[in-house]
């Protein structure tokens, strides 16, 4: 029979029941969806390094004779050693009027490919020696409707060359393939091209050469131990400074794709489940007061309090395996759809789809967990409950009486049993306390979604930085002259001219691999920004460094870094720390460009230029653009950031879909729950209005104006809370690669207002139905 | 008095709340034998619900003694009291207390699920003259009829004794005669020793004796020499 109750009751509560179970599934979800996504994504990660060798170590080098491959397979500890040539290159692609350029890769004319294994999606790998046939990345493939047979030109070396695609593949290697200066992958305008060795090496003056090496290492190999020694070998032939995986831009970024993943698995679901235990708590209390009687009544016959208490357990429990069901297909769709999503992104070949029954025993027991401590209040009182209860009316206590609309004294229609109609329990009182603390609780969840849209937003103040409406990046360092040439092009207003500096950078036991970018004193174009976003004069000396690569390194104003120069005249300096800027991609450094040349000692060299462009004569300046044999990669800054605003918008639009959705559950379930509950706390009250001859707007008013007096008084608490919450996620977030600096607009805090007044205003309107039909009748001939 | 099935020797509770002692018992002597219909009688706050929870096993003495049959109630823990409910007590409330979820049959098979010798639920329904009722939730019953479904609930264990709250207290007068009459019937054919409590002096009329309690102490005891049938009295 206690079954029957059980069945019957979540019948009848089923609106509020479900309100729980679907905050309780919003918990389940995020954390299936984000453990599930993560786990996917890195075994799928795993098993395509795995399958197709990823590398371990990389380096590049001007140019190093073939030979030196054997002495690098030498070195203790590496596994396999491919030596290869890659350049980067300009492309002229029909029908396209920005400049694109490719990754050219070399692949070994004899044997198979080593290392960073080509997956074939279609056609075939180029005929060995060929110096027309092509493989071309999958992504760059989709982007221009490539298919096998088309052609493209580059320019290599100089030299225009008609390219066929013979086939179409993916690389481990570029599963994140980024352009020099480009913000997101722009599959347009950057590819990755595979050709015979022996053809590369003929455009690029490299036979009997290579320009890159990967490695493998054996599995109890030191990874500084072999870097250290590949860059003694590579040294005297422009070796730049050999790198581990975890630099490497494609895994990198990765990986902090993974991070992310992973603070939202840790961070999103406890909150869902807190606010689970809540609502559990909230109408548990509420339900037990209501059947007291029906307690002691079942302890009177002869219930122990042991299956007494049971009972009401196992009504939070139907509800938490509601939720857990509920929100395992709802994570698990989202999940997939997420993993897919990253498998178009990234380009994966397959998928190792995760559905680890671990996550969700975990989703179940924590779920569980939460529901059993919002009912243990509840539970503790049913079992602790006198069976003598049953005998006798609950005992009159104090609470805030309704105050009836325009100034009527206080109903009067009660049954005598009840004494004072204006008594109500203090646990009523308590329980509205915890209706008041429940709307301060939606809020933060909304306005760290919020946060997130400002993130996008805040890119802004990163790209403010970058000013330039174009860059080209020359194919080896220049006399600065070569920037006066770039300014005669037409259309083009104003040209600063930059270098890149490969260096190792250290202070005390702390080292990075960086470049320094060397810029005029006072660019006006491509600005250095500081920790609070005002422009920063380089000093003439000294270096200035991003906060996340001082923070690395422990380095302070003041400090001397010591700085191994990877290129051309090798050496070691040291140089004073003159600035902690601003940076968000990467790990950044800035010299005054001439104080860099003094360093290098090697004249007034430069790696390319920003420059700044009349618009009006955009198609004319392409045009030039593409025939600079010395250009190898031109980023246009302004496309650039329009697709990273795409791309942006896209994944933040689903993101924001999903977090408004779960914040709307939050809200709705919090709101509707504490007006449910005030309204069966105060039904005989609001109907012996009623009786009193108030309209049913007068009476709703009362219950529903209280409601929306505590959701708006809980709006600038859920902002504080908000804010800080979306600051440590914000924090939580962080990676070397790229940093989200924290702000949060105004209108944020208003838009996270009107998702939580929204929810609020739909559940006060499900409950108005619910006061327009109060049986006036029922109400007042049953007691409490 | 052969034979009883109640004893009670110095009953005493006090009430602790904070400071303030409220001396609920101040010491009970008071006996039933097995079969008697008993009325306990006096104003308000004078004990009697009290002694009803105590000897019905919901609450506990401070001192004294209380016995049913040979099973001492002021010796038994928790465990032993809802035992003992289980499986020789049968509550009647003023406010009828059935779980408004469940239909009449169902309130009554609440207790038959767990009692050793039950009748069948509906035979309980019938004695209280509610077979027709049986498949209605308590709101759609009349108050009279909702404590007829409680009397059939309490009675559905055969229960020893049969322990009555003001019963007949939120009732019309015509109802509540309906509702004497199933007690009644009860305590004359399945020979229950029922204990029923009342502020209503008429139902005096209808017991084996009467208690009347004041200020915690019974006050008077008296037997009726002949017994009215409940359908001769009216309040």
């Amino acid at each position: 029979m206690l079954g029957r109750k059980l069945g019957r009751d979540l019948r009848r509560l089923w609106p509020q029941a479900l309100a729980i179970a679907l905050v309780m599934a919003a918990g389940v979800a995020t954390l299936i969806l984000a453990a599930g996504a993560y786990a996917s994504l890195s075994e799928t990660r795993a098993a395509y390094y795995e399958r197709n060798r990823f590398a371990d170590i990389f380096a590049g080098v001007t140019r190093a004779p073939s030979v030196l491959a054997g002495r690098i397979a030498e070195i203790p500890g590496v596994a396999a050693v491919e030596t290869r040539i890659v350049k980067l290159a300009l492309l002229d692609i029909e029908g396209m009027r920005e400049p694109a350029s490719a990754m050219f890769v070399s692949l070994p004319d004899i044997g198979e490919q080593r290392l960073n294994v080509l997956y074939m999606r279609a056609g075939r790998m180029p005929i060995a020696g060929d110096d027309r046939e092509v493989v071309i990345n999958a992504a760059f493939a989709d982007a221009h409707h490539f298919g096998l047979g088309d052609h493209f030109e580059a320019l290599l070396n100089g030299a225009k060359r008609r390219l066929t695609i013979v086939g179409i593949g993916l690389s481990p290697e570029y599963i994140y393939s980024l352009g020099p200066w480009d913000l997101m992958p722009d599959d347009r305008r950057f590819g990755v091209v595979w050709m015979s060795e022996k053809a590369l090496a003929a455009a690029f003056d490299l036979d009997g050469a290579f320009s890159n090496v990967t490695l493998s290492l054996m599995r109890d190999a030191s990874e500084q131990a072999v870097i250290d020694e590949l860059d003694v070998i590579l040294k005297r032939y422009g070796g730049e400074g050999a790198y581990a995986r975890k630099d490497q831009t494609s895994h990198a970024f990765l990986d902090a794709e993974l991070k992310q993943l992973g603070a939202m698995a840790k961070v999103l679901p406890p909150i869902f489940l807190v606010v689970a235990a809540f609502l559990v708590n909230m109408t548990m209390s509420r339900l037990v007061a209501l059947e007291r009687e029906q307690i002691g009544l079942l302890k009177a016959i002869g219930y122990g309090s042991l299956a007494v208490g049971s009972h009401y357990l196992q009504f939070v429990a139907v509800i938490a395996a509601a939720g857990i069901v509920i929100g395992a297909v709802g994570g698990t769709w989202l999940g997939v759809g997420l993993t897919l999503l990253y498998q178009k992104f990234f380009h994966f070949p397959f998928l190792v789809f995760d559905k680890d029954p671990s996550v969700y025993l975990t989703g179940a027991a924590v779920t569980f967990g939460a529901a059993l401590v919002g009912a243990v209040r509840a539970v503790a009182g049913v079992v602790g409950l006198s069976p003598a209860v049953a005998m006798s009316p609950p005992a009159p206590a104090l609470s805030p009486p309704v105050r009836p609309p325009r100034g009527v004294s206080r109903p009067v229609a009660e049954d005598g049993h009840h004494g004072d109609p204006a008594s109500r329990a203090l646990a009523a009182a308590h329980r509205l306390d915890g209706a008041r603390h429940g709307a301060r609780g939606v809020d933060p969840r909304c306005l760290a979604v919020d946060a997130a849209l400002d993130r996008a937003d805040d890119r802004r103040h990163l790209l403010s930085a970058d000013r330039q409406n174009a860059s080209i990046s020359f194919t080896e360092t220049k006399r600065l002259a070569a920037a006066f040439e770039v300014s005669r092009l037409p259309g083009v207003m104003t040209v600063e001219p930059y270098r890149m500096l490969a260096v190792r950078l250290r202070h005390g036991h702390r080292e990075r691999r960086v470049a320094i970018t060397g810029k005029p004193a006072s660019g006006d174009l491509s600005r250095v920004l500081d920790v609070d976003f005002a422009p920063v004069v380089l000093p003439e000396s000294g270096i200035a460094l991003s906060d996340m690569l001082a923070r690395i390194l422990e380095a302070r104003l003041g400090d001397l870094i010591e700085v191994d120069i990877l290129d051309g005249e090798r050496r070691t300096v040291e140089v004073p720390v003159t600035a902690i800027i601003q940076g968000y991609m990467g790990l950044t450094s800035y010299m005054d460009l001439d104080a860099l040349n003094r360093m290098a000692r090697e004249g007034a060299l430069i790696s390319g230029v920003h420059l700044a462009y009349d618009t009006a004569a955009e198609d004319a300046l392409f045009a030039a653009l593409e025939d600079i044999p010395a250009a190898n990669f031109i980023a246009l800054q302004k496309v650039s950031l329009q697709k990273f605003r795409e791309t942006l918008a896209t994944n933040i639009l689903i993101m924001v879909t999903v977090y408004v959705g779960l914040a709307g559950v939050i809200a709705f379930g919090v709101v509707y729950n504490a007006a449910r509950i005030s309204l069966s706390e105060r039904a005989r009250e609001l109907a012996s209005l009623r009786v009193l001859g108030f309209t049913r707007a007068e009476v709703s008013g009362i219950l529903l104006g209280e409601l929306a007096l505590l959701t708006l008084l809980a709006q600038p608490l859920g902002w504080g809370i908000g804010y800080l919450f979306a600051r440590a996620m914000s924090a939580s977030f962080e990676s070397e690669l790229y940093r989200m600096p924290f702000l949060v607009e105004p209108a944020t805090f208003a838009e996270a207002s009107l998702v939580v007044l929204g929810a609020a205003a739909i559940s006060a309107l499900v409950v108005r139905r619910r006061i327009d039909r109060l049986d006036l009748i029922e109400v007042l001939k049953t007691r409490e | 008095m052969t034979n009883p099935i109640f004893r009670t020797k110095d009953l005493r509770k006090i009430y602790r709340t904070g400071e303030v002692e409220v001396h609920a018992l101040r010491g009970i002597d008071f006996s039933a034998a097995a079969g008697d219909f008993v009325v306990l009688l006096g104003p308000s706050g004078s004990g009697k619900s009290t002694f009803l929870n105590i000897v019905g096993g919901l609450d506990r003495a401070t001192s004294g003694e209380a016995w049913f049959a040979d099973h001492e109630l002021t010796a038994l823990d928790e465990r032993g009291l809802t035992r003992y409910r289980r499986d020789h007590v049968g509550f009647v409330f003023q406010f009828y207390n059935l779980v408004p979820s469940l239909t009449a049959v169902e309130n009554v098979a609440l207790v038959t699920e767990i009692a050793r010798h039950p009748m069948k639920p509906r035979e309980a329904l019938a004695l209280v003259g509610l077979e027709d009722r049986a498949d209605h939730f308590p709101a759609q019953l009349s108050g009279g009829e909702q404590q007829r479904v409680a009397i059939a609930r309490a009675i559905a264990k055969r229960p020893d004794v049969l322990l009555c709250d003001e019963p007949t207290g939120a009732l019309d007068s015509r109802t509540g005669i309906r509702v004497l009459e199933a007690l009644v019937a009860v305590n004359a054919e399945l020979g229950t020793t029922t204990l029923v409590i009342t502020h209503n002096v008429a139902i005096r009329e209808i017991a084996h004796s009467v208690v009347q309690f004041g200020d915690g102490r019974i006050v008077g005891r008296e037997a009726n020499a002949t017994r009215k049938r409940p359908a001769d009295i009216s309040w």
